[in-house]
């Protein structure tokens, strides 16, 4: 069967292909919020919001969170495996923090009496879109735990890269979401 | 990590590539129920559709009946509808819960799920040549969410409220205020929660036919040596994964409308039911309508593709000829896709559209009549001059021809705008959607599956049965929706229960009865089809060769009936493309044998 394999002209993983479709895909679900926005935002009446400090804290740790992720799979690729544990777990944590960070932000927003219920304005949006994009970071830290027992569990000694490159680029990828998702509100709100 | 007993694990390859026929046996659950086979994966899509269909379809018959005889009560109503019935007549909330549900299900779970989860999964492996998906897992998650969703669904049509009830588009108000109507509030919650794990199962479905197709094509299988079916199934997926996220994020916005109180459809609402006016302004109902139809538009033709794709696989391999033009095939399915996305405000072109921004939507919606008729042009030449053989397959495949001409033309009529302000919800609409991507696309699932039947089963479905099947349907949808274009020219509008106070269409009276018992007919002739499917299951007459039809793909050289990795030893090698038929004087050169010295260029 190998040689059928390797005739199969393949540039890319299966795997790490169908991430990138379905990063498209969440794109789309993203595009399609932030365009109501814009739609929404052009309106008479549409009250904006003060974006509160901690999310340019989180998007610190978010971004540092990239550097470890990839860190971590060069490790990987150099059979660093002790680093990559280490680094592995540094990256959840952080990914932990982000989102302890961003249900803290949700909260001094509610309490600076942004509810949602009431008037179309940015608070609505900004509870959807972030709290869509905590979902999405929530999934890559479940995913990251998945990858922390394999990496800690004694009956398996993998070395294969690819759950790790796929890991990383979903990570870096709900990374890039936020960094476009925060400048959105920044400059529209 | 020094443990002795460690495992190491190399997998570099994908794990189907590592077996060929799984040979050791597995219990009824892991074969049948929780199966990763593509193929268990494609019979279960297609059974819980034919099951969807049934039910939708008997709605489609309940409010004919009231449709048809408004003044006439039928006591057996109220024995099997209960509440919905009191004293033998449908009552009004529970009439658009009908035709709402009938929408939803005839729409999604059936066209979409039943149709392109059927083919999709059943087709691309063995035309591709692959052992399977690209991630078995995720597709067998994708049918779960499916089935999951669908009970949600089933749920909300035995709860005391009723299901959701506004429509199967979902706009609010309707469907965002529980107090505007009994179906929109517990019924509203289940029909979005549903839907919800639809959008899920058909993104999980759509990422695998994507990656299968780019990533695991067998050797020599270049893009261009694909069937069309491929390519139709492919574009369809393409055009799930980019369009479904934002109906998501539209249904996403509707709960925390419903549940939240935030006002993003919702704005300046008094509500005569309860005496309250309600706090939310700014909201913008013509928001989820951009939404829904961003969407809903690349439905239409996520229905209609891999009918499109069947269709021309059929048509030439019954002619006994190559599908003519077959980059320009290719072309269309790729323009039909661009354009799906850019003609959404078609749809709603009297909400107030800009006009000049409406203009813009006219050009581009007349200008999907360009490949829609490059396909038809090619149909008509593939069979042009063919000795064809009609086989069900085939004259299911001709009929689709027929329906989508049919149908396509009233599309022109309703993509101009200024056309569009009288024919708006009309009944015209009705008969141009239902021929054009309703029956038609039901047209090419029945085509695929008294096509493909013998590859599923390794049975025939019975011949007799399947024609009777075809000229009772196909008869019977234009007698249905070609009248339905004049009561719609007339202006009678669609979403009424009773036309009979009303009197410029107290003249239709006798045409809607007329139109009624026709639907019935037609009705009871898909309950023959679903007999002749499951009878021939199990008593069907067997199949003997691995290629009945004589066909050029792969699949059919593959064993009668597969087992899991679809072939024995090593996966076929690919030399041609896949519509060599009657060339050099031979009736078909299948793709796996290697072109000759002295062939000549097709």
């Amino acid at each position: 069967m190998a040689e059928a394999v390797s005739t199969q002209r393949k540039k890319i993983h299966p795997h790490k292909f169908t991430l990138w479709v379905g990063i498209g895909s969440i794109i789309m679900m993203f595009a399609g919020l932030t365009s109501a926005y814009i739609v929404k935002s052009s309106m008479p009446g549409f009250s904006l919001v003060k974006i509160p400090q901690i999310f340019y804290y989180s998007t610190a740790v978010m971004l540092l969170s990239s550097f470890t992720m990839q860190w971590g799979l060069k490790s990987f690729k150099e059979r660093g495996m002790q680093q990559y544990r280490r680094l592995l777990t540094v990256t959840m944590i952080l990914g932990i923090a982000f989102i302890v960070m961003q249900i803290t932000g949700f909260s001094q927003l509610w309490n600076a009496n942004n509810k949602l219920a009431g008037s179309a304005g940015a608070g609505q949006f900004l509870y959807v879109i972030f709290g869509l994009h905590a979902v999405h970071v929530l999934g890559g830290i479940i995913a990251l735990i998945v990858m922390f027992i394999k990496a800690f569990s004694a009956r398996i000694r993998n070395y294969n890269s690819v759950p790790v490159e796929v890991m990383s680029t979903y990570w870096h990828f709900v990374d890039l979401l936020w960094v476009y998702l925060f400048v959105f509100f920044l400059f529209k709100s | 990590m020094s443990h002795g007993h460690a495992e190491v694990l190399t997998t570099h390859d994908v794990h189907h590539d590592e077996h060929g026929v799984h040979h050791h046996h597995q219990s009824f659950i892991s074969k049948y129920v929780f199966s990763q086979d593509h193929k268990i994966i494609a019979k279960q899509f297609l059974i819980t559709g034919m099951i969807w269909a049934i039910i939708g379809g008997l709605m489609s018959v309940l409010f004919r009946l009231q449709l048809g005889y408004p003044d006439q009560t039928f006591p057996w109503l109220e024995d099997i509808l209960g509440n919905w019935a009191k004293g033998g007549k449908i009552t009004p909330e529970n009439y658009y819960a009908l035709v709402t549900m009938h929408g939803t299900i005839l729409v999604f779970f059936v066209l979409t799920g039943g149709l392109s989860g059927t083919f999709a999964n059943f087709l691309i492996p063995l035309q591709i040549g692959a052992r399977d998906m690209a991630s078995p897992m995720m597709n067998m998650l994708s049918y779960w969410f499916f089935f999951g969703g669908s009970i949600v669904m089933l749920s909300s049509l035995f709860i005391q409220t009723g299901p959701f009830s506004g429509g199967w588009t979902a706009y609010p108000p309707l469907s965002a205020l529980g107090d505007a109507s009994p179906g929109s509030k517990t019924g509203m919650d289940l029909w979005i929660t549903a839907m919800a794990m639809f959008v899920v199962s058909s993104l999980l479905g759509g990422l695998n036919y994507v990656s299968t197709v780019l990533n695991l094509r067998t050797k020599g299988m270049s893009m261009t040596r694909l069937p069309l079916t491929i390519w139709a199934l492919f574009f369809t997926a393409v055009l799930g994964i980019l369009s479904f996220p934002v109906l998501l994020s539209g249904f996403i916005l509707l709960l925390f409308d419903r549940h939240g109180g935030t006002s993003f459809y919702l704005s300046d609402i008094y509500i005569a039911a309860t005496n309250t006016a309600l706090p939310n302004e700014g909201g913008s109902a013509i928001l989820y309508q951009h939404l829904f139809w961003f969407l809903g538009h690349p439905e239409v033709y996520i229905i209609l593709l891999p009918a499109m794709g069947m269709a021309s696989e059929i048509l030439s391999v019954n002619s006994r000829k190559p599908i003519f033009g077959y980059m320009a095939m290719v072309g269309s399915l790729f323009a039909i896709t661009i354009l799906a996305f850019l003609v959404w405000a078609h749809h709603m072109f009297v909400t107030g559209l800009n006009p000049f921004l409406g203009s813009v939507f006219v050009l581009l919606t007349l200008l999907i009549a360009v490949p829609s008729a490059i396909k038809v042009f090619n149909w008509l030449t593939t069979i042009w001059k063919a000795n064809i053989k009609f086989t069900p397959g085939m004259v299911f495949a001709l009929g689709f021809v027929s329906l989508f001409i049919s149908g396509g033309l009233t599309g022109i009529f309703l993509g101009n705008s200024t056309l569009d302000i009288h024919l708006h919800d009309t009944y015209f609409v009705i008969a141009h959607f239902h021929i054009v991507m309703g029956v038609s696309a039901f047209f090419g699932m029945f085509a695929g599956i008294y096509h493909w039947f013998p590859k599923m089963y390794g049975r025939y479905m019975n011949s007799t049965l399947a024609y009777i099947h075809f000229w009772v349907t196909l008869v019977g949808a234009y007698l249905i929706f070609w009248p339905m274009h004049y009561e719609g020219l007339a202006g009678m509008p669609r979403r009424y229960l009773d036309y009979s106070n009303w009197a410029s269409f107290n003249q239709f009276g006798d045409l809607n009865k007329f139109i009624s018992t026709v639907a019935i007919i037609v009705f009871a002739t898909q309950l023959l089809f679903v007999f002749n499917f499951f009878y021939s299951i199990f008593k069907g007459r067997k199949v003997t060769t691995m290629n009945p039809w004589g066909a050029t793909t792969l699949e059919w050289t593959a064993p009668i009936r597969p087992g899991h990795g679809n072939w024995e030893g090593e996966i076929p090698e690919v030399h041609r493309w896949a519509y060599d038929y009657s060339k050099d004087g031979r009736d078909f050169i299948p793709q796996t044998e290697p072109i000759g010295p002295n062939e000549s260029h097709h």
